[in-house]
């Protein structure tokens, strides 16, 4: 450990992860999971319940061993290596402080395992509570403490030992929303300061995309996208990454040249090459405008069926046939005499919209034409 | 008085009803004991300590007393350590099969004791066991650790087995988990099941009768010939140490949870 920290400017560690399969009786929980996680880098793994995330998640931590596969940490495989000769730290969705301890034995639990010096344990003990905004408070029990601060001191217990990796399982999952997004900002900024890297699970997508470099999408045990946020959220790489982060128009149809025919449409598509059907148009709602675009746009027409006011913009979700439920987010105001039940035209720049794989064409067939 | 400390109140008289009603019995040997005459009486006429200085001057008590003492202490070790490593296992070893392992190690409670006893005096035999101290410690300890498992069981319901894989996340074995992390957080459970265990043996007439030798009779073994071969109030005497020795035992254990629960209340 000390050498590590001793060598790097930046302690986090590289992280790969190759051909990770791992079932549970005859369930197939992680189907093969390639994943190259740069040193410092933070990855959120996003996924649904059930999607492998947390079985990712466990394999890296140790707590599970995988049926084939490596897990190469820092250049050197872990892949057999058990649970605490790992160093990696570890943030639970439930905290997991040891009752019996206060929050200053909790947080150096891991240096007392590591026979660190009583004057060396104190002054790291201190500036990990003091970096989770926890100054003072050492001297509570668990229980004395507020969900929150429960969660910083499981956060200070997991990097007081600077492991080069954190890893940490939907640890705001269990706190309000204000105090999520509070310490959303916080993760964030630990993360700045200490270098380390952090892989993130969360089911969250608003939270993938305010904390990560990048995003891991998990889909029935495989990894859908592995892309920057905004890559994530304008240029999704199929129709469940474009229905799981965001809202999303999803336009299904038959794919012919740069068109997709969708009943009575004919969509202009971007040119994207290796897209083979089943394929599918994707357009997020506020690309979409009311009325005629000029260039390179796609129009189709349709009937205004609701009207929601969401603040910084008015949604608007109209029935256009063979297309079903289209949504549009545009500015308050901009609607003009547009009421529930009259037509309007609806348009997008094809280079605003996305050309993907359907890999929902079985479990949604239908609902999108016909 | 609102209702609630009226059914407070009605709660402490009854607990202490029963307590008055389980422990009476049991208290009528302090009054024998202080007889200044050598006949049994329940309230005698005379008092004096004449029987306590009887009972402490012959070595046949004082050595029986001893014996079980220090039988009693092996015995509450040796429970308490594979009681607990049992309960342990049952909890977190087990996927398939812990309701039989229960099963097995609760037996000797259930398996009544003369059948045990006879049991294991034809088995010490065979080995050459019967009359020698370990004998004794042994079938005490088998009859003690379901005691310690019951116990230390309850306890482990109340802790979060994923505490474990938290402690290893932060560099602890496997065992280190259990040892830093499980075993402070059933320490109550611990103490109580020790205590059992002590007692288990140190009032433990039936088997000791089959496996204790002439001269290496235990309290109880020594009260029960005592009274079988010569009416002696000597037993009254006997009993009384008993008594009194539970009792601060019992308050000992009592002290120490509370002290327990002031450090680390409201665990789980």
């Amino acid at each position: 450990m000390a050498h590590r920290n001793a060598a790097a400017a930046a302690p986090g560690a590289a992280l790969s992860l190759t051909g990770l399969t791992k079932s549970f009786g005859p369930v197939r929980a992680l189907a093969g999971i390639d994943l190259e996680i740069g040193a410092g880098e933070f990855v959120t793994l996003l996924g649904a319940s059930g999607s492998g995330k947390t079985t990712t998640l466990n394999l890296i931590a140790g707590f599970l061993q995988p049926d084939a596969g490596t897990i190469v940490l820092d250049g050197r495989s872990i892949t057999s290596l058990p649970t605490h000769r790992r160093d990696i730290g570890l943030v639970f969705q439930d905290y997991l402080l040891f009752p019996h301890l206060t929050a200053f034995n909790n947080v150096a639990f891991p240096l007392r395992r590591r026979k660190v010096g009583s004057g060396e344990i104190r002054r790291r003990v201190e500036e990990a509570l003091d970096l989770v905004g926890l100054h003072g408070l050492g001297k509570r029990y668990p229980r004395e403490l507020s969900g929150g601060q429960q969660q910083r001191v499981a956060l200070a217990r997991a990097i007081v030992f600077r492991p080069p990796l954190l890893l940490m399982d939907e640890p705001l999952g269990a706190l309000d929303r204000n105090l999520r997004e509070v310490l959303q900002l916080e993760i964030r900024r630990i993360h700045r300061e200490m270098g380390t890297t952090f892989i993130y699970v969360t089911h969250d997508q608003e939270e993938a995309l305010v904390l990560s470099d990048r995003i891991a999408v998990f889909n029935t045990g495989r990894i859908e996208q592995l892309a920057s946020p905004d890559t994530i959220y304008d240029r999704p790489g199929t129709t469940f990454v474009a229905g799981f982060v965001g809202d999303s128009n999803i336009f299904r149809g038959k794919l012919a040249r740069d068109e997709l025919h969708c009943g009575q449409w004919r969509l202009g598509a971007p040119r994207t090459p290796g897209v083979a059907e089943p394929a599918a148009i994707v357009v997020r709602p506020e690309k979409m405008r009311l009325g005629a675009l000029d260039g390179a746009a796609n129009r189709v027409r349709g009937r205004i069926v609701e009207r929601v006011y969401l603040g910084s913009a008015l949604k608007v979700v109209l029935d256009v046939p063979d297309l079903g439920r289209v949504l549009v987010h545009v500015p308050p105001g901009d609607l003009g005499q547009l009421e529930t039940g009259a037509t309007a035209d609806v348009s997008w720049r094809i280079d605003d919209s996305v050309l993907v794989p359907d890999t929902q064409a079985e479990s949604t067939e239908g609902e999108g034409h016909d | 008085m609102t209702t609630t400390s009226w059914r407070r109140l009605w709660l402490v008289v009854l607990v202490g009803l029963i307590a008055v009603w389980l422990l009476l019995p049991a208290t009528v040997v302090l009054p024998m004991s202080l007889n200044a005459t050598s006949r049994l009486s329940i309230w005698p006429e005379e008092r004096s300590f004449d029987l306590y200085r009887e009972f402490f001057a012959d070595p046949e008590w004082t050595n029986a007393l001893i014996r079980s003492f220090r039988t009693a202490a092996i015995v509450s070790v040796l429970a308490t350590v594979l009681g607990t490593a049992a309960a342990l296992g049952i909890v977190r070893g087990f996927r398939r099969g812990a309701g039989i392992v229960n099963a097995v190690i609760l037996a000797p409670i259930i398996v009544p004791v003369v059948v045990a006893a006879v049991a294991s005096y034809l088995v010490y035999l065979r080995w050459g066991l019967v009359g020698t101290p370990l004998a004794l410690i042994v079938a005490h300890t088998c009859l003690a650790i379901p005691y310690v498992v019951v116990t230390v069981l309850a306890s482990l319901r109340g802790v979060n087995p994923r505490l474990e894989s938290a402690a290893r996340s932060l560099g602890s074995s496997p065992a280190g988990a259990v040892w830093h992390v499980t075993l402070p957080l059933i320490r109550g459970g611990v103490i109580v099941g020790a205590f059992l265990a002590f007692m288990q043996s140190f009032d433990e007439v039936v088997v000791s009768v089959f496996l204790a030798s002439r001269r290496g009779r235990t309290l109880p073994v020594q009260m029960y010939s005592s009274l079988i071969e010569d009416i002696d109030a000597t037993v009254a005497v006997a009993s009384s140490v008993i008594l009194v020795l539970s009792i601060v035992l019992v308050l000992l254990v009592g002290v120490s949870r509370l002290a327990n629960a002031r450090g680390q209340s409201g665990t789980p």
